[in-house]
């Protein structure tokens, strides 16, 4: 994969703009669930996950061939992503789609009148009071917790991501976990 | 061990996957032992389990299509050298028209100047080639930019570029009786090349030609 993905990159450096489509269309689902549970909203994390595929695009020259291609994508979502929650006071969209659920709206999450089953409420629930509560968490320890959790990468791969001693993100894992234990003791 | 602090930290380098035997070892033996320990542990393990375990999220429907519609516009000039690197063939079949044609046009404008190939015995007046009398020219006869006028004999094949083939009795009515009586004259093929396009196809021809004996040679 990696070697498809290598090759593509060549051919968009040389100015072939389709090939790009590949590289999007392979990394899209990482690079927005991302922006999405570092922002919260559907809404801005597919505004902000086309925005970094943009970046991503503009700058693929300064993009160093011999890295992962995915590492300096996933940076580029972060920091982006970094930023919008730095310059914005929280906002909600009530009609914005939950994601897992088929056309589910955040005004499903308002009490309703009429009672859902059972089951679906509280697997429901969780998910949203478990995104909420990662949501909580202060920027820098909800990027590592969503880097390392939610996409899986290794402590070494998430310090090349933010661009931070492999040292400062086992801190912050250690720290971002024991807040989300404090929280998610009573689930 | 310190509960507080070295318990925990050991607890979260197991989580990471970093902790070595001894020391791992070392934790199960506290936990054993150490209720409130234990307790955390499994509070930690059961958080991040929670974390894991949330819904993977796809990208919303035609992501794609919608960034690739919102990148900036490829350069044209770019674009044309693209296609011309998918068909190098293309691209080199179209160089080759390019020089040969344009080669073959030099040559038609070059110079207005009568020329004859290199034989013995011709006679050059006001733009006319006359190959006397009772004079018989061996090999194929080239004439540019002039008529062509035979009393004698031609051994071989006349080709006249730009130029007319002059009977020996001009007045003598039909092209059919000039051919008939030329007919005696010259052994070979007469070719007339008087317009471009015939210019080329004589061109072409003749490359070809010299193809086909090339290989015959071998």
């Amino acid at each position: 994969m990696e070697t498809m993905i290598k090759q593509k990159i060549k051919e968009v450096k040389k100015g072939d703009q389709s090939a790009f489509e590949d590289i999007v269309s392979f990394y899209q689902n990482k690079v927005y669930h991302i922006c999405l549970r570092m922002v919260g909203n559907s809404y801005e994390a597919e505004d902000l996950a086309q925005e970094a595929f943009i970046r991503a695009y503009t700058n693929l020259h300064t993009f160093d061939e011999k890295r992962k291609f995915s590492t300096w994508l996933y940076r580029i979502a972060t920091n982006l992503s970094i930023d919008r929650i730095r310059k914005k006071k929280p906002d909600y969209h009530l009609d914005a789609e939950v994601r897992g659920t088929e056309g589910l709206d955040m005004y499903s999450q308002l009490a309703a009148d009429q009672a859902l089953p059972e089951e679906e409420v509280e697997s429901l629930e969780l998910q949203t009071y478990i995104h909420k509560e990662i949501l909580a968490l202060p920027p820098k320890y909800r990027s590592v917790i969503v880097l390392r959790y939610l996409d899986e990468l290794a402590l070494q791969e998430i310090a090349e991501v933010l661009d931070i001693p492999v040292g400062t993100v086992k801190t912050r894992v250690h720290r971002g976990r024991e807040a989300l234990r404090k929280r998610l003791r009573h689930v | 061990m310190n509960c507080n602090k070295e318990a925990i930290a050991l607890m979260h380098q197991y989580l990471d996957g970093e902790l070595y035997k001894d020391d791992e070892r070392r934790l199960r033996d506290h936990l054993q032992t150490c209720p409130s320990c234990q307790e955390h542990f499994h509070e930690l393990k059961r958080t991040t389990t929670l974390i894991k375990n949330t819904t993977s999220v796809s990208a919303p429907p035609r992501f794609t299509a919608n960034v690739m519609a919102n990148l900036p516009k490829e350069k044209k000039r770019k674009n044309y050298l693209r296609q011309l690197q998918r068909h190098p063939i293309l691209t080199a079949a179209a160089i080759f028209f390019i020089l040969m044609f344009s080669g073959i046009f030099t040559a038609w404008n070059q110079d207005q100047q009568v020329t004859v190939s290199k034989q013995e015995n011709l006679e050059i007046r006001d733009h006319t080639v006359i190959v006397p009398e009772g004079v018989t020219v061996q090999g194929d006869l080239v004439v540019r930019n002039g008529d062509l006028r035979i009393h004698g004999k031609v051994d071989g094949d006349i080709t006249i570029i730009n130029g007319d083939i002059i009977g020996e009795n001009p007045q003598g009515g039909t092209n059919d009786q000039l051919d008939r009586n030329n007919l005696r004259a010259y052994s070979g093929e007469l070719t007339e090349v008087n317009q471009v396009y015939e210019w080329i196809w004589y061109h072409t021809k003749n490359t070809v030609k010299e193809i086909f004996s090339f290989e015959s040679d071998e």
